[in-house]
């Protein structure tokens, strides 16, 4: 057990009656059980003698006609069947997930003609496999009903050929091609065509710009692009307001790499250091080992003092927590194998961050300016210049693609208005939002799932896009659209493939770039050589006017789920997954610490984050003033409130961004400033109450564990000092289980099992030293008769033996029942150190296994349905923000071998296999919910509706309108056909993807060979882009699992909550954090008393509770 | 109850309000599922009340037509049905027709013989049938012919009430008859027994009155205490047999046969011509579908063979009885995969797309949304034969369900089989039982202790 405090949400740090009564209900139910209101049953005009009549009656009557009646079932052959499909057997097609600028090769599951789940493609040597979130959710994009299903003029159905008359003859005088950043090779050669056909002027610009680094890239090295980051070569990465594990750059790559040196065992006890600079929380600040809280308008002086520090100079930026930080981030980064990045916008604190990684050698070690990266290259000076043009009526034509402007870019308002006297406007978009719906001609492309396309994420690394399904909708590829109104001839199709036949060298060298949807430099090129002169734009840093200490900064910042807005506005999974973060889903709101939000009044307590109603505040800047809902997230700077771009979207985007009566959320992107030199996402604020409250759904406090510590954290100088402490612990806590319970030989150690104290007396003895494996010091001190270990089968357990096994044998009052597995025993292991939080697991196991959406009323509710949760644990002063330590622990069914929930199931829906899986049978279960009452990691998830048939009945859809854009024929066409869709009251779980591990046996089985190691893989461990999940077969010694258990990380294994006697399958790895310290644990080196005290208290606790 | 639930279905579209019966709710079901299933319900009660009277009956009926139909198919099919002419004249009444009992068996044990004999009849018949000689059966006992002639004697030409086909058809109709037998067998038995027991009563009393002693008051037997509870009980029995039967039956279609838009026969296609089944269901070894084969599957035999040329030998009739004309059949599949008879080729669009359409089969073997069943490794690891789970389709003219394909069904096979443990080498990671296998102490291992019992196996 840690020692450590760890809390999910300032309520469990004093619970207050309200939070403890609150979250002692697995489910909050009262207006969902019928004839919960008594009262009203009482009264009503309805005798119960009617009552039971009808009732009678209308069963009868359903049963007899329910059971007349046998649907017609047809089977539809295909009428001239493809060669290579069968029904059944899914495809696996290479291709790319794009999202403007950002490039992901990708390997697409299509079932019987429909694309259905989203994996990396591991045959890239940059990428390896690696997802994100939004990747795995962008399947559903293709199914979103809100996409235009047609060509649009001036609002109304048109057909192409109107759309091309119509555009053809409107290109003239200035025509500008307006786009977010293009890096594909074979559109980049398109528009050149069209620009040079029609003299038009491309402009390129980023929703969320990166223009600052850009231009100081350009002056620093020469090329105006991101380099390429190598953060698994660093040993030190500093941030400054980069949220490079979350949003910033390539964070699915960024993760990847940083994983790799984030990876720690016995044998290779070495870590990268991450020191996050950052006012506002991020996902890089939760995950990074020393996080130093600092203002975003102090982001330039810190690079600048850094600078200085490197140089050897003093710091002085007023602050001896900052002077401090930046001294020992500058001695870190001194040690070699440096990397700084920055999320700044503004050039001159970009060119210092240049100066600093070229002073401690980063270009050519940990940054490569050869293979830069090109999923950013918007320029504000060219959009700000068009915008101008536009305002001076200097533009005739203007063709949107893959870009909205209107409701993206600070000065969307101004765009809106001239628009609407352009002459001819045409957007590519996918869907009508904000800015195609002020577009006279939409022409609307196709989602990339059905493209033929490319992608150049990264120079010398080129992505295939190839369709896995024909257009769903009549739509049309932007490239065709813009090939066709330059005037050339034929298809995109044929363009496309006569351009890469001219590259690959002929038709089948094409065929096997597109079979394997790659084109890779054979090597990475580490080229640096930057000499970033930093003296003016250090000056230009100094001259910045500083923030008063009282005044309050807003950022602006993207979420990791929905990013900037575009589709992903639409996306029911995105929406509903709960911000790493916050914790939030459905809506934005203002993140800020407890200590300013105490500022507008005395309900921000502890209370107000177990209330679903937020307060909130009204928030002022020079551009507008905006509302929002206050949410305390510790670790904020004191002064630093954060809102989220993405939200308050309109109409045309979708029912989940909008459901058309209520705009959900406020649109924030016109607060941003938006100058020539770039957009800066940061301001003065003036903050006041509202005197309203908004309700937001928020899961943090769902599925407590009340208290029960679940985690455990060690620094790396711990670790180094003694890897094998955790393991120690273990032993020493639950390793005198030499014997059944009742057989009283151990000193009286029985009747203590009993009154459930064996910990507490155990420590009585033996604390202040290494315990190490002494078992004869315990046998005198406290009379644990090991001279008598036994196994339960009375064979005897030999000294050496895994005292594990003692435990599992005898750990119990109750008796256990026997779980043999004669052939297979999965397992899973979970390395909290390499787990980013970032959610990806989350959404992939939605996509894999039909999880429901269930709405922000139900959220609210706690009836969220996500097999994987991402638990996050704060710890820490909550009004203290330097101190605060975050740790993910991703939490899904356990699949105990001595499962709670398997013997309370009055119809034995929940068992056991032979494979170590705890089982959940669907249509057997009967609801009753006790499965859930009895699981202490609160893994069960009960429907309380029919979420995917919910349209079955006509008006039959949910309060929440948000949700029911899923209910429809076309997005239901995303479900997995090979998992069960669960229906109103059944308890569902992750099931280990079970049909994944049943596909992977039956390959085998009909090849007649032995299954191989990592050929069953679950949807959160392929969609993991830290590796950070492994899974396997524990009976096969061979198998990664087994390795990682019982060999390479046997020291840092844990299983939650294991003095329970649960035997969880699923086993975790100690976080391990490279930092002086671990907050809020007093230092454990030498005083284990203050261990021992705090148990005892926790003792206390769970006997009050109980 | 009737009015009730005609009140309750006037809301129902579907049902039309004059028709509102138990037994037209029923035939709601029989409109999709060939099988009489209410009658089996109905029958099943009737046989229940009377069951004691019936199962004394039942036995001895039609076993000579029972022997005689094996002898029929294994010697005379080949060239004779019982109804319609073949190669020799339809043998339905044949006993009727020739001279005389005698004459028969001698025709059959050695018509040449009877020919040469210069027999009158024998000569016509000869000539009518394009002098086809018979063949000579001489082995034939005297009795065993007669079983073949009760045999022919008893084929009923299926008639479109019958509903149902095929052997379920059959027996099902046939069942139906002998109910009716059994209830006007058991109504007179009841009355005789009723009258006996009245003049036993009546004699009694006769017999008490000469003896002077007291006679007891008789009570009518509804008014008998006994009888009505015998009768509450039996009536409960019966309601709660009839209830969970249907309960359990609820989503089952066993004997389900439905008739399918393009008359196709398995028997002609995997029977008689031997196709392989996994010509056409290519998939069963690939994937959880077996794959109902696209049309131009169909059409890679189909090119050359236009018409149907076994109706001699096989005529092909509908469960209803009707003769299928299978060159139509074959017409409507070109229809399908537009294929153009006279051109031989297809019927293309302007882009030289073939312009076929999927055929609308109907699904026989359905299993609910919950269950995964993968045809692929029960075929090629199971090496489970098709017919264990379909029935002997290639006896089959139309497809019907012959199993129940319940889970109990499903369960009682994987309790059963052997997992082929020792050659599929897939197996070697269960040690412990090739340890037992090897110390004897097992002989065999069933799906059973793979986990084949397992929820999660067939449910996810």
């Amino acid at each position: 057990m840690s020692t450590k405090k760890y809390w999910r949400g300032i309520e469990e740090i004093n619970p207050s009656e309200e939070y403890l009564a609150k979250v002692n209900k697995e489910f909050e139910e009262s207006s969902d059980v019928p004839f919960a209101d008594v009262e009203s049953i009482e009264n009503a005009p309805t005798t119960r003698r009617d009552f039971l009549k009808y009732l009678g009656f209308t069963t009868v009557a359903a049963t007899l006609a329910a059971s007349c009646e046998m649907p017609v079932r047809n089977a539809l052959p295909y009428a001239i069947k493809p060669g290579d499909v069968t029904p059944g057997v899914p495809l696996h097609y290479a291709s790319t997930f794009v999202d403007a600028g950002t490039a992901i090769p990708a390997l697409v599951k299509v079932r019987d003609g429909r694309p259905i789940k989203i994996e990396g493609n591991t045959d890239s040597k940059l990428w390896e496999g690696t997802t994100d979130a939004r990747m795995q959710a962008s399947v559903l994009n293709l199914y979103d009903a809100a996409r235009l299903q047609h060509p649009l003029i001036d609002g109304a159905k048109a057909s192409w050929k109107k759309v091309d008359d119509k555009v053809k003859a409107g290109l003239s005088g200035n025509i500008y091609l307006v786009s977010s950043t293009v890096n594909s090779p074979s559109g980049n050669d398109i528009i050149n065509k069209f620009v040079a056909a029609t003299g038009a002027k491309h402009v390129q610009y980023d929703a969320v710009s990166y223009h600052g680094a850009l231009e100081a890239n350009k002056n620093s090295f020469g090329k105006r692009a991101l380099p390429m980051y190598r953060f698994d070569a660093a040993k030190t990465i500093v941030s400054i307001g980069a949220d490079f594990l979350g949003t910033w750059g390539s964070p699915s790559l960024n993760t990847k790499q940083y994983s790799k040196g984030r990876k720690v065992s016995k044998a290779n006890p070495n870590m990268s250091k991450h020191i996050q600079f950052e006012g506002a929380m991020s996902l890089s600040g939760m995950n990074s080992d020393d996080r130093v809280v600092c203002r975003p308008s102090e982001y330039g002086a810190v690079a600048s003092a850094l600078l200085s520090a490197l140089d050897g100079g003093s710091v002085n930026l007023g602050s001896d927590y900052l002077n401090k930080a930046i001294q020992a981030a500058a001695n870190s980064l001194q040690a070699g194998s440096g990397l700084v990045v920055c999320g700044s916008n503004d050039v001159n604190i970009q060119t210092v961050v240049n100066a600093i990684n070229s002073k401690i050698g980063a270009f050519g070690t940990t940054i490569s300016t050869a293979n830069t990266n090109n999923t950013k290259l918007g320029n504000d000076s060219d959009m700000m210049a068009f915008i101008e043009a536009l305002n001076s009526g200097g533009v005739d034509t203007v063709i949107f693609h893959d870009c909205n402007p209107v409701y993206e870019h600070p000065m969307g308002e101004k765009i809106a208005v001239k628009l609407k006297s352009t002459k001819l406007t045409v957007s590519l978009n996918d869907r009508k939002d904000e800015t195609a719906a002020l577009c006279k001609v939409v022409a609307p492309t196709h989602h990339f799932l059905e493209s033929w396309g490319d992608a150049e994420s990264f120079s010398g690394y080129v992505s295939f896009i190839q369709p896995t399904i024909s257009n769903l909708f009549n739509t049309r590829q932007w490239q065709e659209s813009i090939m066709t109104w330059a005037g050339a001839e034929g298809t995109w199709y044929d363009y496309y493939q006569n351009y890469w036949q001219g590259k690959a060298g002929g038709q089948k060298a094409f065929d096997e770039a597109m079979q394997l949807g790659l084109w890779e430099a054979e090597t990475m090129t580490m080229s640096g050589g930057a000499s970033a002169s930093a003296e003016a734009a250090v000056a230009a840093i100094a001259a910045m006017p500083k923030a008063g200490a009282d005044a309050v900064e807003l950022v602006l910042y993207e979420k990791v789920g929905l990013g900037h807005g575009g589709p992903w506005s639409n996306n029911p999974w995105l929406q509903e997954m709960p911000d790493p973060i916050s914790k939030c889903t459905w809506d934005n709101y203002a993140i800020m610490s407890q200590t300013l939000a105490k500022k507008f009044g005395a309900e921000w307590t502890d209370l107000n984050e177990v209330e679903r109603e937020k307060q909130v505040v009204s928030i002022q800047t020079k551009n507008g003033t905006i509302e929002m809902p206050v949410l305390v997230i510790p670790g904020m700077h004191d002064k630093v409130v954060g809102v989220a771009l993405g939200y308050g979207r309109g109409e045309g985007v979708g029912m989940a961004a909008n459901n058309g009566e209520v705009v959900t959320g406020v649109k924030v992107s016109q607060l941003a400033k938006a100058t020539t030199t770039g957009i800066s996402y940061h301001m003065m604020a003036t903050i006041k109450g509202a005197g309203k409250t908004y309700p937001l759904a928020v899961t943090q406090t769902h599925h407590s564990y009340q208290e029960r510590p679940i985690l455990h954290e060690y620094t790396l100088a711990e670790f180094q000092k003694n890897p094998s402490h955790l393991a120690d612990k273990r032993e020493h806590e639950l390793g005198h289980y030499t014997a059944a319970n009742g057989v009283n030989h151990h000193g009286g150690h029985a009747e203590q099992n009993g009154n459930h104290a064996p910990a507490a007396e155990h420590d009585a003895h033996g604390v202040g030293k290494e315990h190490g494996h002494d078992h004869d010091d315990h046998g005198q001190t406290g009379g644990h008769g090991h001279a008598k270990k036994k196994h339960s089968d009375g064979a005897d357990y030999t000294e050496d033996e895994d005292w594990q096994e003692a435990y599992r044998d005898n750990g119990t009052l109750y008796h256990m029942e026997e779980h043999p597995n004669p052939g297979l025993k999965w397992g899973m292991s979970i390395d909290l150190s390499t787990c980013t939080g970032c959610s990806a697991c989350t959404i992939a196991c939605q996509a894999e296994n039909n999880v429901s959406v269930v709405g922000k009323e139900r959220v609210l509710k706690v009836h969220d349905m996500h097999w994987i949760r991402i638990d996050r644990y704060f710890s820490g002063d909550v009004d203290d923000a330097t101190s605060i330590q975050t740790v993910f622990q991703p939490m899904l069914c356990q699949h105990c071998d001595n499962a709670p929930c398997e013997n309370v199931c009055p119809v034995n829906a929940s068992n056991h296999s032979s494979e170590g899986i705890n089982q959940m049978a669907y249509n057997r279960c009967i609801g009753t919910r006790y499965c859930a009452n009895n699981c202490p990691y609160k893994v069960r998830r009960f429907n309380w509706r029919d979420f995917n048939g919910a349209d079955s009945f006509v008006h039959n859809l949910y309060e929440d309108g948000r949700r029911d854009s899923i209910n429809n024929n076309v997005t239901r066409m995303v479900l997995n056909p090979d998992v069960t869709v669960r229906s109103r009251g059944v308890m569902e779980k992750c099931s280990f993807c079970v049909q994944r591990l049943q596909g992977a046996k039956r390959d085998a089985r009909k090849e007649g060979r032995v299954l191989k190691d990592g050929e069953a893989q679950t949807a959160c461990q392929t969609a993991c882009a830290t590796g950070a999940i492994t899974f396997g077969n524990v009976n096969d010694k061979t198998s990664e699992i087994y390795k990682v258990r019982h060999q390479e990380q046997k020291e840092r294994v844990f299983y939650t909550l294991e003095e329970i006697h649960t035997l969880p399958n699923i086993n975790y790895l100690s976080k391990i954090r490279n930092t002086d310290h671990v907050e809020g644990r007093a230092d454990e080196h030498g005083h284990e008393e203050a261990e021992h005290g705090h148990d005892e208290k926790e003792h206390k606790t769970e006997k009050t509770h109980a | 109850m009737t009015i009730q639930l005609s009140y309750f279905l006037d809301n129902v579209d579907n049902f039309p309000q004059s028709e509102l019966t138990f037994a037209t709710l029923f035939s709601q079901k029989t409109k999709q599922m060939r099988i009489p299933q209410c009658r089996v319900q109905i029958r099943i009660l009737t046989v229940f009340v009377f069951t004691t009277l019936c199962f004394l009956l039942g036995a001895p009926v039609d076993a000579n037509a029972q022997d005689g139909k094996a002898l029929f198919s294994a010697n005379c099919a080949s060239c004779h049905h019982p109804l319609k002419d073949g190669t020799g004249p339809a043998l339905k009444g044949v006993d009727g027709r020739v001279p005389n009992q005698e004459w028969l068996y001698k025709w059959i044990k050695n018509s040449a013989a009877v020919i040469a004999s210069g027999d009158k009849y024998a000569v016509n018949l000869y000539n009518e049938w394009n002098k086809t000689a018979m063949t000579a059966f001489p082995n034939l006992k005297n009795e065993e012919i007669d079983a073949i002639i009760a045999y022919v004697n008893s084929v009923e030409p299926k008639v479109a009430s019958g509903g149902g086909g095929g052997d379920v058809a059959d027996k099902s109709a046939g069942g139906g008859g002998d109910t009716w037998l059994y209830a006007l067998l058991t109504i007179v038995l009841l009355l005789a027994a009723i009258i006996l027991s009245q003049i036993n009563k009546m004699l009694g009393k006769n017999a008490n009155d000469k003896l002077g002693l007291p006679t007891k008051e008789s009570i009518p037997f509804y008014r008998n205490k006994v009888y009505i509870a015998l009768a509450a009980i039996l009536c409960f029995i019966g309601i709660g047999v009839y209830l969970s039967k249907g309960g359990v039956n609820m989503g089952r279609q066993q004997g389900y046969m439905p008739e399918q838009p393009i008359y196709y026969s398995h028997k002609v296609h995997a029977g008689i011509n031997k196709i392989n089944c996994q010509y056409c269901h290519s998939a069963a070894e690939k994937s959880r579908h077996a794959m109902v084969p696209s049309t131009n599957v169909c059409m890679n035999c189909h090119k050359q063979i236009n018409e149907y040329t076994g109706a001699e030998e096989h005529p092909l009739y509908t469960a209803e009885g009707k003769e299928v004309n299978g060159t139509a059949e074959i017409q409507k599949l070109y229809e399908y995969a537009g294929w153009n008879a006279e051109k031989k080729d297809y019927n293309r669009d302007a882009e030289g797309n073939i312009l076929a359409k999927a055929i609308p089969w109907v699904k026989i073997h359905n299993l609910p949304d919950h269950v995964y069943f993968n045809h692929s490794v029960h075929v090629v690891s199971g090496k489970v034969a098709c017919q264990q789970c379909h029935g002997n389709i290639e006896e089959m003219d139309e497809v019907k369900q012959s199993e129940e394909l319940s889970m109990g069904w499903c369960i009682n096979c994987h309790r059963e089989t052997n997992v082929q443990f020792a050659d599929n080498h897939y197996y070697s990671i269960f040690e412990k039982y090739h340890q037992e296998i090897k110390e004897g102490k097992r002989e065999n291992v069933k799906v059973s202790d793979i986990g084949g019992l397992e929820c999660q196996k067939c449910h996810y």
